[in-house]
């Protein structure tokens, strides 16, 4: 890297470590809101018997 | 058209689209990112001037471009919430508010890794440094604004408010260089006439730019799915859909 990788790969792997944070966060976002929702039809569903 | 844009405004369709678009996305994102950076680091020639200091764009101005692309469209998905009064709008707007947050903070740490060897610094009080700090400040009262609220009506309001307010520091932020005298370079690729790019640096640049675009509408559709979902938890669809 012509004396500039102390510089050009911290970059490359910070914007890869936002990539996958992105991805890890938004899946655990679904995930969470998904559980969220099973247990609002969970108590929806025994209020009703 | 407004038949298209009243669908847009039903949360079970949005659901179902962002599902059926996140694998296509992601696809798009691996392909252009992979293929960017290959080329970008491993092929594209050095700067004449910054030597391969200059490969640090691949992932700086995908980045940066990002920061103002999220804002811009949580501002527009916040007004179309306020004016006319479509929820699926405050849920597009929270989704894409950590994801620009992420993005500016990357487009500021990797050109602060840029500006130590070109300018001597890692941080100078530049307008194009300064207004971009602003954008991540923006983002953060954004996502704070929204959870500040024990009714969520009300912190979706505040926060769209917020969105749209801010959302003049979006010109500024990319006017900066030829508004100000700054130490940041004028535009490369987004100006009038020819980039001033050669091919072969060029085309990795694009390709990064729309990997980088692919994968903000991956992580959105499934940051949107789970604001849908959310939202919209005692609804019969959604009902249906946790069972099925």
């Amino acid at each position: 890297m012509g004396g500039y990788a102390r510089f050009v790969w911290p970059s490359i792997s910070f914007a890869l470590a936002v990539l996958i944070w992105n991805v890890w966060s938004a899946r655990r976002h679904h995930a969470r809101a998904l559980t969220r929702a099973a247990r609002a039809v969970a108590m929806a569903r025994s209020e009703e018997s | 058209m407004w038949t298209w844009f009243y669908r847009l405004a039903s949360p079970p369709y949005v659901y179902r689209t962002a599902a059926a678009l996140t694998p296509w996305f992601f696809a798009g994102a691996a392909l252009m990112i992979g293929y960017g950076l290959v080329d970008g680091l491993a092929f594209a020639p050095p700067d004449y001037q910054q030597g391969d200091a200059f490969r640090i764009i691949y992932v700086h101005a995908p980045s940066a471009w990002l920061s103002l692309f999220a804002y811009t469209l949580m501002a527009v998905a916040g007004a179309i919430a306020l004016i006319w009064r479509i929820k699926v709008g405050y849920a597009v707007a929270a989704a894409a508010a950590p994801i620009g947050a992420s993005f500016t903070l990357a487009a500021l740490v990797t050109g602060s890794l840029w500006g130590r060897p070109m300018w001597g610094t890692y941080w100078a009080w530049d307008p194009r440094l300064t207004s971009e700090l602003i954008l991540l400040f923006l983002y953060f009262g954004v996502i704070s604004l929204r959870q500040a609220f024990e009714d969520p009506a009300r912190g979706d309001r505040a926060a769209a408010l917020l969105g749209v307010v801010g959302v003049v520091n979006v010109p500024i932020v990319h006017f900066s260089v030829t508004w100000w005298n700054s130490l940041h370079q004028g535009g490369t690729v987004m100006r009038l006439g020819k980039p001033e790019m050669p091919g072969s640096m060029l085309w990795p640049l694009l390709a990064m730019l729309a990997g980088f675009m692919f994968f903000f509408g991956a992580v959105l559709c499934m940051r949107v799915r789970g604001e849908v979902l959310s939202r919209e938890r005692q609804s019969a669809w959604v009902r249906e859909a946790v069972i099925s």
